[in-house]
């Protein structure tokens, strides 16, 4: 009788207290599951944030038992020398010209892919390569380019009646040599992209464009270009973002010279650490690269809440 | 104007019966092309610019000396040698750069995707207290760029007692904040049906992710650890970075090293070098660009994380 008594309270309250072991059953799994990921990601991306800020405050080469309490002497040094100065605006020239001129040309190659001329899927294929090929093995194959006698690049020189500069040890060339590898690696990403975004562009809107009589160039900057600015600001920052990263092409091409010619932020960093062990000083160098690098992505978010759409 | 009122060949032989396939796509390839004849020189130049850095890559790996110093080049070589190749693995240990690349990257990426798998399985289909707050500190990572994480992970795989390992290597990369926010989308996008048909079996969580999540979502795995791979190969600085012996170098880094010793007086050398870093991702590329191109172009927003 008990029994019967009892039955009918006694269902809810074991299936809630199964509920509950099976919940707190799925919580250590999740645990299980996720935590060693999440640690990872703890220690080798948000801990380095937080250490390097201090390391910027201190002196220290690696060697020493503890790094010294320095304040903000590395900034001051950083911000007062006039090489630093210099680094900053090689960057700049870096990032502005990279970003710009991979977008113009990124669209032109979109436009063209979107003629759908014959072969077009073919070459999508060949101007995206270079993208998944190591950066560091096509600053070797543009280093052969760029050999003032037996360089591809003396063509150029010969039509005219000039002789090659000397590109990479040239303090006026050496910069010009790595951005043109530099767009020449990312262009075709970028065409890809746009031609993603022309893809998903509404047809009536062009229909209607054609209908009241717009040419294709005025079709093009009128309607296609701002209908794309999502896309455009999309590519901006991450290009950008990657622009001021950019390490591989300078590691084998020029090493930061010659005379520091292309020296930029992250070669800087790298430098300043690594090869001559001021870690301070490095660190500064860094966090300046974070905090640039942060009202960019902060910038991303508030557009892209925004949508763009000039 | 005549061209665009007239129906494409397809549309005016519903039927096929006016003859093979191949005739009517042939004349319409033709017809795009007289109307587009300077779009396609145009795409023809574009490709060029492309191919023709890489066809002096693989020409110049095994030509000759006396072919190589030449002006003007020489564009098809008339004999072709081994020699470069040889030169270069006198040089530096190529065996040991591509087994370390090898090592780091098969590692690297299976670690990457097992990892994100789990983790995405974690946040799609298992409670947490906190779980959607978890979910945004992890997509935060995003947000930190890599190269400023550089010296601190140096120091930290230095306190590990890791420099120049295959650990060092590839632990600091194989946490996935990308790989697991694209996985963990795809999951939520599954049907749910199934999957309570078989909680009414008592399937456990493993054999959920194991028979039925990941079966459902090999296109979605497939991208994730195809980037992966991608990244790991061709990662430069933090390999140039945590080693510091010559034998410890992945094939990029070993190209760096090539051409201090050599590649800068014999182009050929360098060249054959270069050739042995680019191929394996070329043939990656090749057949698997579908998925690499939605990847990376996906991926650009995380940068490869």
């Amino acid at each position: 009788m008990t029994t019967v008594d009892a039955a009918p309270p006694a269902p809810s309250a074991r299936r809630r207290s199964a509920l509950r072991r099976r919940q707190r059953r799925g919580a250590a799994l999740f645990a299980l599951f996720a935590f060693p990921n999440l640690a990872l990601i703890a220690v080798f991306a948000y801990w380095p944030v937080l250490a390097n800020l201090y390391l910027s405050l201190t002196s220290w080469d690696f060697i020493a038992p503890e790094p010294i309490f320095v304040g903000l002497a590395n900034y001051t040094r950083l911000l007062t020398s006039a090489m630093f100065l210099d680094v900053m605006a090689t960057t700049l020239t870096w990032v502005v010209v990279v970003v710009g001129v991979s977008l113009v040309l990124g669209v032109a190659l979109a436009a063209l892919f979107s003629m759908k001329v014959p072969g077009t899927t073919v070459v999508t294929g060949i101007v995206f390569t270079p993208h998944v090929v190591s950066g560091a093995a096509i600053a070797a194959v543009w280093l052969f380019i760029f050999d003032p006698n037996y360089g591809l690049a003396r063509v150029a020189f010969d039509l005219v009646g000039m002789s090659s500069p000397a590109w990479t040890t040239d303090a006026e060339w050496a910069l010009p040599a790595l951005l043109v590898v530099s767009i020449w690696k990312g262009v075709g990403f970028v065409s890809i992209v746009y031609l993603a975004g022309m893809q998903g562009l509404p047809s009536e809107v062009l229909e209607a464009a054609r209908i009241d009589g717009a040419n294709r160039w005025r079709t093009f900057t009128r309607v296609v270009l701002p209908l794309l600015s999502p896309t455009t600001f999309f590519l901006v920052i991450t290009q950008t973002i990657g622009a001021f990263q950019a390490f591989d092409v300078i590691a084998i091409m020029t090493g930061g010279g010659p005379a520091g010619a292309t020296t930029t932020l992250s070669w800087l960093i790298y430098d300043q650490a690594f090869a001559r062990s001021n870690v301070g000083y490095s660190a500064a160098a860094g966090t300046v690269m974070f905090v640039i690098l942060m009202v960019i992505t902060v910038l991303q978010f508030r557009f892209v809440e925004k949508k763009v759409h000039y | 104007m005549t061209a665009a009122t007239i129906p494409p060949a397809h549309l005016q032989d519903p039927d096929g019966t006016q003859g093979p396939q191949p005739a009517p796509r042939r004349s319409r390839g033709v017809r795009a092309l007289r109307r587009h004849w300077w779009g396609f020189l145009l795409l023809v130049a574009a490709a060029l610019v492309f191919v023709i850095p890489l066809y002096l890559l693989v020409t110049t790996a095994f030509k000759t000396n006396s072919e190589i110093y030449v002006w003007p080049p020489k564009l098809l070589p008339t004999e072709l040698t081994w020699d470069n190749l040889r030169t270069a693995w006198q040089l530096a240990p190529f065996d040991a750069f591509i087994a370390n690349s090898v090592v780091v990257t098969v590692v690297g990426s299976i670690g990457k995707v097992l990892l994100a798998v789990f983790t995405a399985y974690a946040f799609a289909f298992l409670p947490f207290p906190g779980k959607k707050i978890l979910f945004l500190v992890m997509l935060g990572a995003l947000m930190v760029p890599g190269h400023v994480t550089l010296l601190v992970n140096y120091i930290t795989i230095g306190n590990m007692g890791l420099i120049n390992t295959y650990a060092g290597l590839i632990l600091p990369g194989v946490g996935s904040a990308f790989g697991t926010f694209l996985l963990r989308q795809h999951f939520m996008s599954l049907p749910k049906e199934v999957f309570e048909a078989a909680e009414v079996d008592g399937a456990g969580h493993l054999r959920k992710l194991v028979s039925m999540v990941l079966p459902m979502s090999v296109p979605a795995v497939a991208t994730v650890a195809l980037v992966a791979v991608i990244d790991e190969w061709n990662s430069f600085v933090w390999p140039l970075i945590i080693t510091n012996s010559v034998n410890m170098r992945t094939l990029p880094v070993g190209l760096m090293y090539l051409k201090a010793n050599d590649g800068m007086t014999s182009w050929g050398v360098l060249m054959s070098g270069t050739l042995i870093v680019v191929l394996p991702m070329l043939l990656v590329f090749l057949l698997a660009q579908r998925y690499i191109v939605t990847g990376l172009t996906g991926a650009a927003a995380g940068s490869g994380r």
